[in-house]
């Protein structure tokens, strides 16, 4: 019997994972990627705008560095989409879909402007500064640990989904949040809380190296290298990451998944609220529902992207704030509305969550008229 | 009696704009993808519909069917290749779906918010943008219908995509659960892997679940600029609001279309419920909008206990299929 040769049909596009990728071709991926989203948001830019791209790049720089006070704003920002990265990277670590750090900050910020009223001066009170701020960082970090570790208790006893349940859990923090706000609305009919303890400045957080907002970035930094060493170098981290791994393997290595998860959440959700803190006593000296203002959200593409790598994450928070406040300077030079920045951080986004593919796989095309018949 | 019939209206018409987005996330979610973008796709899904009117209504003379037909497929367009982003980021480029699906929410916004503020301006117009030729044909009822007292304002006085989002979740609960293409799609969504050694094509699936689910989205943020705010454009957020709301809605249903109509009316009032309690102060009026969220988390809570295999989430949820990592 004679076998009939069949012709090997070969795709014309083969995948493959790499083991290793040099350095140097992985940051110019990415590179290549923020390239190339850099050039469609010009071109989008342009089309809407009829201006030279290049001097609306021009633009956008200023938007972060015209002025010093521009600056410290950028890094302000920074400072608080960095602090949320950094809470959820452990979480991120242990595979625990952790997207309730909006609500978690929100409820830290909660806390804390509950704190500032009740001891500020509206009701007389007026404890002295330093004991409020004291007591404000407490109520923050406990109410987002709470906040926190709630879907873990769930998750860790029932296996309830973490990532639907944290999603359910912003919802009811914001509508806490309209809830406190009508309850603290002053002045009356404002609909709104006002600058807490406006004359007094009681549990505001005092100017750093003379600026407003040097606490804001001395706790993120500080965060930053400790939560880098306690998932690299400790028993802690470890365990997070065998979990993350693969929980049979944990199972069998002896490690309790559910005390880990616990103490994941715990820490992940005071973090948060530790940036809840940074929010209201550090930078907006109010609180609405709105305070987070979604970056409870984008703090989720910083951890990811980052893949957990702290320092990392500050250079993807800052790529973020750059781009928000250039392109709101933009959109305010040509008399646009601000959410052409949402459109330009979307567009940058996607390449750069398209272009980890090709870090992580090799693409080769085989084109058939190419090769060679034998 | 007034009073009851005006909140069912109004929970029936809020239910419409969540029951189109959690269809479509229902479809998309049997194909085990969670795709966080449900607000952005809705957004993107509205503002194509309110461009498509736009530009044929300021062409001068508007025909209403003619557009509401462009402003229809306008927005099943726009909602469409906003699900194939996703679908190719997620499915062919293997990128995390959490994390795609919530840029696209944020890209989805920017869009229509960026688009919906200044459309007018950037044709060389002023004021805010409006169609209300087109809106009307959304909203125009059965003229001999209308008139029933108390059956009518029940039962017929709803623009037609109030209908077609009930046809639609019967349609896919039959698709998902009586079919063979249906089992076929469960099947991706439960485990890719042995879909695929039974010759199942998981990426094709992928991808038009995605697409299609994406779609029938769109219809709810279409519906929400046509019927809910009549022809025009508000940057105030509530489509993102509603979106996620609409995300809750597909877990409230259990992933079942059909379940997800009554859950939607039920959303609907319990969220309008607070303006038809007299005497509520407006922290309390606050407090009752988060009922649809709690009552989501405990129909969550409640199926984890349960446990039983039917009520649970597609079990591949979230995680990317990559065949050569079998």
């Amino acid at each position: 019997m004679e076998h009939k040769s069949k012709a090997v049909r070969e795709p014309l596009i083969r995948l493959s994972r790499r083991d290793v990728i040099p350095l140097y071709q992985a940051i110019l991926i990415r590179a290549a990627a923020i390239l190339l989203a850099l050039l469609l948001g010009a071109i989008f830019i342009y089309s809407i705008s009829g201006l030279n791209p290049l001097s609306v790049y021009q633009s956008m720089f200023e938007g972060t560095f015209k002025t010093t006070r521009r600056m410290w704003d950028a890094l302000k920002d920074t400072a608080i989409l960095l602090m949320i990265g950094i809470a959820l990277a452990p979480a991120f670590k242990m595979r625990f879909w952790n997207i309730g750090a909006e609500g978690q900050v929100l409820f830290g910020c909660l806390a804390s402007a509950a704190v500032m009223i009740y001891g500020g001066e509206r009701f007389g009170v007026n404890l002295p500064s330093g004991v409020v701020i004291l007591l404000c960082l407490i109520a923050s970090v406990v109410a987002g640990a709470l906040w926190g570790v709630i879907p873990a208790l769930f998750k860790a006893k029932w296996k309830t989904n973490e990532t639907l349940f944290t999603l359910m859990m912003n919802y009811i923090a914001i509508q806490l949040a309209a809830y406190a706000v009508s309850v603290w609305e002053y002045p009356y009919g404002s609909n709104s809380v006002g600058v807490i303890n406006s004359g007094s400045h009681i549990g505001w957080l005092p100017t750093l190296f003379g600026q407003n907002y040097g606490f804001d970035v001395l706790i993120a930094v500080l965060c930053m290298v400790l939560m880098y060493v306690y998932l690299r170098y400790t028993k802690h981290g470890y365990e997070i990451s065998v979990v993350g791994e693969s929980e049979n393997t944990a199972r069998y290595a002896g490690i309790s998944i559910r005390k880990v998860f616990l103490r994941t959440m715990l820490i992940s959700g005071a973090v948060c609220g530790l940036a809840g803190f940074m929010i209201v006593n550090g930078t907006s000296h109010t609180v609405s529902s709105a305070v987070v203002d979604n970056r409870g959200f984008t703090a989720i593409i910083v951890a990811w992207l980052a893949k957990f790598n702290t320092f990392i994450m500050a250079a993807i928070a800052f790529l973020l704030v750059f781009l928000d406040k250039g392109a709101s300077q933009i959109a305010t030079d040509c008399q646009l509305n601000t959410h052409a920045s949402e459109i330009v951080s979307g567009i940058i986004l996607f390449f750069i969550i398209g272009c980890e593919f090709f870090v992580q796989y090799k693409v080769s095309v085989s084109l058939p008229f190419l090769k060679k018949k034998n | 009696m007034d009073r009851i019939l005006m909140l069912i209206q109004a929970a029936v018409t809020f239910g419409t704009v969540i029951l189109y987005g959690s269809l479509g996330e229902i479809l998309t979610e049997k194909s085990g993808h969670l795709n966080l973008g449900v607000p952005g796709i809705m957004y993107i899904g509205g503002i194509s519909g309110l461009a498509g009117a736009y530009f044929y209504e300021s062409a001068g003379e508007p025909i209403a069917f003619v557009s509401m037909l462009i402003s229809l497929l306008a927005a099943l367009a726009g909602s469409a290749l906003a699900g194939l982003l996703y679908s190719f980021l997620t499915v062919t480029l293997r990128a995390n779906q959490n994390v795609t699906g919530l840029t696209l929410t944020i890209f989805g916004a920017g869009v229509a918010n960026f688009y919906g503020a200044s459309l007018m301006k950037l044709a060389g117009g002023v004021g805010q943008i409006s169609v209300s030729v087109t809106s009307s044909a959304y909203r125009a009822t059965i003229p001999f219908l209308r008139n029933i007292p108390v059956l009518s304002t029940l039962l017929f006085r709803y623009g037609w995509l109030v209908y077609v989002a009930v046809v639609i979740a019967f349609v896919m609960h039959h698709f998902i659960y009586k079919t063979r293409t249906g089992l076929n799609l469960r099947a991706v969504g439960e485990n890719p892997a042995t879909a695929d050694a039974v010759g199942i094509r998981v990426t094709r699936y992928k991808y038009l679940a995605t697409c299609i689910g994406s779609a029938v989205c769109g219809l709810g943020g279409l519906f929400y600029v046509m019927d809910y705010t009549k022809g025009t454009w508000a940057n105030d957020g509530t489509i993102e609001r509603l979106g996620w709301l609409a995300v809750a809605l597909v877990i409230f249903s259990i992933w079942r279309p059909r379940n997800a109509i009554w859950g939607a009316y039920l959303f609907g009032f319990l969220y309008w419920m607070y303006m038809y309690i007299s005497g509520l102060s407006r922290g309390s009026q606050e407090l009752f909008k988060m009922l649809p969220y709690v009552v989501t988390l405990m129909v969550l809570i409640f199926v984890s206990l349960r446990k039983k295999r039917e009520t649970q989430a597609p079990s591949s949820l979230g995680l990317s299929y990559f065949r050569e990592d079998r």
